[in-house]
């Protein structure tokens, strides 16, 4: 369970979150929609550790622990995972050479034994198949040369393999077909567990075509202003967010 | 041919770190700088040291003690002779201390009790434990990979093994004193014939006064059958170490040799001058490798090795090859530009080359390419790697001569910048005397981004881990043409040398 309490944060000095509160239990699924600035990157940046992003009041508990006081690769063992919005490119490194770091630091927190070399290419053949990924990207150097896609595709695909209990999926939706988005959506639901719980951070209604969410939020100046079942974001698609404003302004 | 003044032949880009980046020096780079050098230790071993000094009658006291025949004692007085007419180079982009050369001791014999003669087959057992924490238990090694080694150890070689299989198919690999011993013709007529003695400062200083080193000759029409390598170590405190190496590799031959180094720790400066040659003849190939990881002095960038090296092949048989590959970590001030000349049609050389800088260390480091023959290509990828307060330079000259018809070059130097308080600079020289060559030049600049590791932490990788997977990625097209065994040192030795430089 995720607990978001007061949270306050700034970058560069500015404050952009301004007191959110936000609880999401296991197996859930939570939308989170705001208009461009809202302060939506700002939370997922601040729940994975950015260290661009100060926290200067509040709290967030993970499954019991205070994750503001742990690292981001503490946090990321710990089962959280971020599907970035613009993911990172890292020349020179190969897929397989990354997964295998970040499995094994993962298992070497967990007090595991590393994978052997073998069963750790049947584990990414496995993941790969299920998350139909072209066994090409996975010899490329990381994101390099990927298609909007196929990078997204390759959040996906990493999610498989570290199988987080609770993933942020930043405007996973951004830049995607229509075909890309439903590959895409249909790999998290493939892979999601009657555990694991999400924060789906979007401006559309498409993606929550696919990924149903229980419940939806509202994010407008650094606070959640609205929560409400599924039909908010529809209603959000239709109408846009000024209606909500103006509710709050009244 | 040497260098001249950078700034009367091209204009050097340079390309210094942004010292106003948002991150200030953290953690990380403090913990690095506390990190004391690994393999800092000293060995009890009993040397025998002349005097300090250097003058005449010190070149034939070396000369005497290795029992040397006149032409050779020859050929190290008129260095010596010409060394004391010049004066040290100042165009590295280096701040070098000054070097009294007179408080130096010119000659360490680890082999030679004071209290005694010794045989031969024994070898001090002191001095077998320290190949070990080094990592190079020998004989072990040896049965491992099947790797010949020419063990070095100050001056003179300790033990030299796998000499029967080699003989087998008459290749030559022994010390260059017994060479000078047994094959003195061989020798007399190579040595010398790449670098000659008035080629630079340190090429006339090793001229005269050199200790040992290695000597190989590959006959015609032989493949050696295994690496051969020479683990370089300087011991003795206050003695120079100045190492001659000489590689003739006969027509249709192939070789592969291999050099690595660490030393102990030392507090003050030790000089470091030596000479490598390398012949190539007709349609012969040969790949020398280095990792260099001598000391470099403390994160104060107090002592430390001065690596001053003169490395050189001809190319001097048509459809030659010669690839240079170099991991560069240690040394507080490398000054090595492992070059080539290509003198036979068709011949083909490589400079493949990663450098690491930390603390305060300095590297001015590359390649010269000399194309005279016809159809002659070049290949230079330079990598270099800069952290903490540390210069990297990488300096090359590519020259076409006038008769190199079609010659080819290609060149590609990159930077990485780890940190905001180093520099990285590029000082490419170009010298184009035949208008059907092609010489391109590709130069990039990047820093590990804050995105990039915030994307492996998230992964779960840490920090330090991910500044590993980074380096060796920007570093593996180099690292791949290291052999086995040593791409799997070379990577160790880059994430080693460069833990918590980011944060």
């Amino acid at each position: 369970m995720l607990e978001i309490k007061n949270l306050h944060a700034t970058v560069a000095g500015k404050e952009i979150l301004k007191g959110v509160n936000l609880t999401i239990r296991d197996g859930e699924i939570h939308a989170l929609m705001g208009t461009n600035g809202a302060g939506k990157s700002t939370l997922s940046n601040v729940i994975v550790g950015h260290p661009a992003y100060e926290v200067t009041e509040g709290s967030i508990t993970f499954n019991g622990q205070d994750l503001l006081a742990m690292k981001t690769e503490e946090r990321a063992h710990a089962g959280i995972f971020m599907s970035f919005q613009q993911p990172i490119e890292i020349p020179g490194v190969s897929m397989t050479n990354f997964m295998r770091a970040a499995v094994n630091a993962r298992y070497q927190a967990l007090g595991r034994e590393p994978l052997k070399s073998t069963d750790f290419l049947k584990l990414m053949r496995e993941k790969r198949a299920l998350v139909g990924i072209d066994n090409k990207l996975v010899n490329r150097s990381v994101n390099e040369g990927f298609s909007g896609g196929e990078k997204k595709r390759n959040e996906i695909f990493q999610m498989a393999m570290l199988e987080p209990t609770f993933c942020i999926l930043d405007e996973t939706d951004s830049g995607l077909d229509v075909d890309a988005l439903r590959i895409v959506a249909e790999g998290f639901n493939k892979l999601r567990t009657a555990e694991t719980s999400a924060l789906v951070i979007t401006h559309y209604q498409r993606l929550l075509d696919y990924i149903r969410p229980d419940v939806v939020h509202v994010l407008l100046g650094g606070r959640i202003v609205k929560t409400e079942g599924p039909e908010l974001a529809q209603k959000i698609e239709e109408q846009g967010f000024d209606w909500i404003k103006e509710e709050q302004d009244a | 041919m040497s260098y001249q003044d950078p700034n009367s032949i091209s204009q050097p880009l340079t390309n210094n770190a942004d010292a106003s980046t948002a991150k200030p020096s953290n953690d990380f780079v403090r913990r690095v700088a506390e990190e004391k050098y690994k393999f800092g230790f000293t060995t009890d071993v009993q040397t025998e040291i002349i005097d300090k000094g250097l003058n005449e009658d010190v070149v034939r006291l070396i000369s005497a003690k290795k029992g040397e025949p006149d032409w050779l004692l020859e050929f190290r007085l008129q260095a010596f002779r010409y060394w004391q007419t010049q004066s040290q180079p100042s165009w590295g982009h280096l701040r070098m201390p000054d070097i009294d050369y007179q408080a130096i001791s010119y000659y360490a014999d680890p082999t030679r009790r004071k209290d005694g003669p010794k045989s031969t087959d024994e070898i001090d057992p002191e001095l077998m434990k320290t190949f070990d924490k080094l990592g190079i238990p020998l004989e072990e090694r040896l049965a491992l990979s099947g790797t010949a080694v020419d063990a070095v150890m100050d001056s003179v070689s300790v033990k030299t093994t796998f000499k029967e299989r080699l003989a087998e198919k008459n290749i030559i690999f022994c010390s260059i004193s017994e060479a000078v011993k047994e094959y003195p013709d061989l020798v007399r007529q190579y040595l010398g014939s790449v670098v000659p003695y008035r080629d630079n400062y340190f090429a006339a200083l090793n001229s005269a006064v050199f200790s040992d080193g290695s000597f190989v000759y590959i006959p015609k029409n032989t493949r050696c059958p295994m690496e051969l390598s020479t683990y370089f170590r300087i011991n003795a405190r206050n003695t120079g170490q100045f190492e001659r190496t000489l590689i003739v590799c006969d027509a249709g031959s192939y070789v592969s040799y291999l050099e690595g180094c660490t030393a102990p720790m030392r507090d003050e400066n030790q000089l470091h001058a030596a000479i490598v040659e390398i012949v190539v003849m007709d349609d012969a190939e040969v790949k020398y490798s280095t990792v260099q990881n001598w000391y470099p002095g403390d994160a104060e960038g107090r002592g430390g090795v001065l690596n001053l090296v003169t490395k050189r092949g001809h190319l001097r048989g048509a459809n030659s090859k010669l690839s240079w590959t170099q991991v560069e970590t240690g040394s507080a001030i490398t000054w090595k530009y492992p070059s080539c000349v290509l003198s036979g049609d068709n011949s083909q050389a490589e400079f493949y080359s990663v450098a690491v800088t930390n603390n305060y260390q300095q590297a001015d480091t590359g390649t010269k390419m000399i194309h005279l023959g016809r159809n002659t290509r070049s290949t230079i990828i330079s990598k270099g790697i800069s952290a903490g307060h540390s210069e990297n330079s990488y300096r090359g000259l590519v020259r076409i001569g006038h008769h190199a018809d079609g010659a080819r070059n290609y060149s590609s130097c990159d930077s990485l910048l780890l940190g905001d308080r180093c520099g990285a600079h590029t000082f490419p020289y170009m010298d184009v005397h035949n208008n059907t060559a092609t010489v391109e030049h590709e130069a990039t600049t990047s820093k590990i981004s804050e995105d990039q590791l915030l994307y492996c932490n998230q992964r779960g990788i840490s920090t330090e881990e991910a500044v590993g997977l980074i380096v060796n990625g920007y570093a593996k097209d180099v690292i791949n043409k290291l052999p086995m065994e040593f791409a799997v040192e070379a990577q160790k030795l880059l994430s080693v040398s460069l833990e918590g430089t980011v944060g």
